[in-house]
């Protein structure tokens, strides 16, 4: 697949109460949760992004609660994938599990301001950013992941089975 | 080569005869857990895939702890799905009202999770179990449903950091310490993906409620699990408690680990973790002058009755300062009661504390604690991310029951040591 997008940047250690706060986990309706996408982050996110936008991360993105909930969010509010330099756990399960695109680049993050527009060949494992000739490589995923990816997720990769 | 406790539990859990970390496996669960946050979306995915039923109704635990008592609609619509889900599906562990308890207290307590299982749960301290002996990791909702409709889970074998504690804990210095101190030194992300062993002369002689705060934070150095070998503590909180038969496993002496880490016990000293990463931390003698608006006893990390007892005989005879707001949590109904007969809801009450119902509420700002912008806690919870108990602009400092009592009356972060 090919996503295309502007880049909205954050740091190490994007925590799951960051992207979405706690308070806001008494409903698990999709369209409220995008509402307060990276609320406690940047309050401003959900009103300045774009559907298409790509979030770029730090290190170890996604870090603490186990709540898809932030997956959703992100999903839901348009943001087309996350790219970042690495991902905690049960995020990148639960991304995986339920259809987020996410990628680790180590390089990305540091060479790109935010803003600028790249695009990610999922295919080809490249990211490449708009009006420069860089080329950032992605990390391979193993081929079970690719199965999950490509099934739609882990309850259709169940059902397929 | 031989394998880590880590990968004999989940080797056990599949078909193969021999595994190593990296490997990905399908592997059977013992118990799948959700709560009244993560389990409806679990349902609803269950749901959506056409599950009819659930793979075995005594291996499905779902506690209603987070937003109960139903703090608002929404809330109660949710623990209304989790609820009427359970009836229908005759879900054995099934836990809310008088009967709830915090989740990672309330499992072991019952002895429902147990050494050797396999234990998965749509809450990131589900690795609390690791203490018993137990491989137990935290997953997400789809996770939940997927492992609720067949009984089996994916899983990436994890290698294994060895920490190896010796030393005589100080007086005041309790298994939170020890685990704030680790997560200090290696970060949040210091063993990510990894399992974090536990051994050593300092945990050979660890009571079982430190072992299961300890556990309770490996997530928070971004682990997979965190894990003790069974010995004679764990069969002596085990023994009486379980209904079913459990196994002991232990890292063969030859295993391989990513990592070796020695920590000598003895030199620590109380620690505390400043905002806003439970990494974030410092020996109570550098803390300097933080005054404190909250203070919060309890959770899944520290509101066992062995932390009850700590911060009671810190609070007795004494006050919480003023403009403090001291909160104690007793997690499970067993811990309250436990609590009301030995005297220590009476010491709270004379320190003025408010005690609340059994919850997860005020941990992670949901409710029954929350923080105004500028204001200040320490708590003996786990996590200081920014608004994590309230307001984005407030301040969570985490401690052991010790030091959150102490600073209760002192108003700002102390050590038991000052009173």
């Amino acid at each position: 697949m090919i996503f295309k997008g502007k880049v909205w940047k954050f740091g190490d250690n994007v925590d799951t109460d960051a992207i979405i706060p706690a308070r806001y986990l008494n409903t698990s309706d999709p369209a409220q949760l995008a509402r307060h996408c990276m609320e406690d982050a940047d309050p401003e996110f959900v009103k300045k992004m774009n559907a298409g936008d790509i979030i770029l991360g730090g290190e170890n993105f996604g870090c603490g609660s186990s709540r898809e909930h932030a997956p959703i969010a992100i999903k839901t509010s348009g943001i087309s994938c996350v790219v970042a330099k690495s991902f905690a756990r049960i995020f990148y399960r639960n991304a995986f599990n339920m259809g987020l695109p996410i990628f680790e680049s180590r390089q990305l993050a540091d060479a790109v301001s935010e803003g600028k527009e790249i695009t990610i060949d999922s295919a080809r494992g490249t990211i490449t950013v708009a009006g420069t000739n860089q080329q950032f490589t992605i990390s391979p995923i193993p081929p079970f992941m690719e199965q999950l990816i490509a099934d739609g997720g882990l309850m259709k990769h169940i059902a397929k089975k | 080569m031989g394998n880590t406790i880590t990968e004999k539990i989940l080797m056990a859990h599949t078909g193969f005869s021999e595994i190593s970390a990296g490997q990905l496996i399908n592997a059977s669960v013992d118990v799948a857990l959700g709560n009244d946050i993560t389990a409806p979306i679990a349902i609803r995915e269950f749901q959506t895939a056409g599950g009819k039923k659930v793979f075995d109704r005594d291996k499905v635990a779902l506690v209603l702890d987070h937003f109960t008592p139903n703090k608002d609609i929404n809330s109660a619509q949710q623990c209304k799905t989790v609820r009427e889900f359970a009836m229908e599906h005759g879900i054995t562990h099934f836990y809310e009202g008088g009967q709830v308890g915090v989740e990672h207290a309330l499992l072991p307590e019952k002895g429902i999770v147990l050494p050797g299982d396999l234990v998965i749960g749509a809450d990131s301290h589900t690795c609390t179990y690791g203490a018993l002996g137990a491989f137990a990791t935290g997953v997400g909702s789809t996770d939940l449903a997927a492992a609720m409709l067949t009984g089996e889970l994916w899983f990436k074998v994890p290698s294994s950091i060895k920490f190896v504690v010796y030393g005589k804990m100080p007086r005041w210095v309790a298994g939170k310490d020890l685990i704030l101190n680790i997560i200090g030194r290696i970060g949040v992300d210091g063993a990510l993906y990894q399992a974090m062993e536990f051994t050593g002369e300092t945990i050979s002689a660890l009571p079982m409620a430190d072992r299961l705060s300890m556990a309770n934070m490996a997530i928070e150095a971004g682990a997979k699990n965190g894990i003790f070998a069974p010995d004679a503590i764990t069969e002596e909180y085990v023994k009486p408690r379980a209904r079913r038969p459990y196994k002991f496993y232990a890292s063969d002496a030859d295993a391989v680990y990513s990592q070796i880490i020695e920590i000598d016990a003895g030199k620590l000293e109380p620690q505390v973790a400043f905002p806003h990463l439970p990494s974030n931390v410092k020996g109570i003698s550098q803390a300097g002058n933080v005054k404190i608006d909250q203070s919060l006893i309890g959770s899944c990390t520290n509101g066992r009755i062995e932390d009850l007892r700590i911060a009671a005989g810190i609070l007795k005879h004494r006050k919480a300062a003023s403009g403090v707001r001291l909160i104690v949590v007793p997690a499970t109904p067993f811990i309250y009661r436990q609590a009301l007969l030995e005297g220590l809801l009476e010491i709270f009450l004379n320190a003025d504390a408010v005690i609340s119902p059994p919850s997860c509420g005020a941990c992670l700002g949901g409710h029954l604690g929350i923080l105004a912008a500028g204001e200040r806690a320490i708590a003996t919870t786990n996590r200081n991310f920014v608004g994590r108990m309230g307001h984005p602009k407030s301040e969570v400092y985490l401690a052991s029951p010790a030091v959150a009592a102490a600073s209760a009356v002192l108003g700002r972060i102390a050590s038991p040591e000052e009173l």
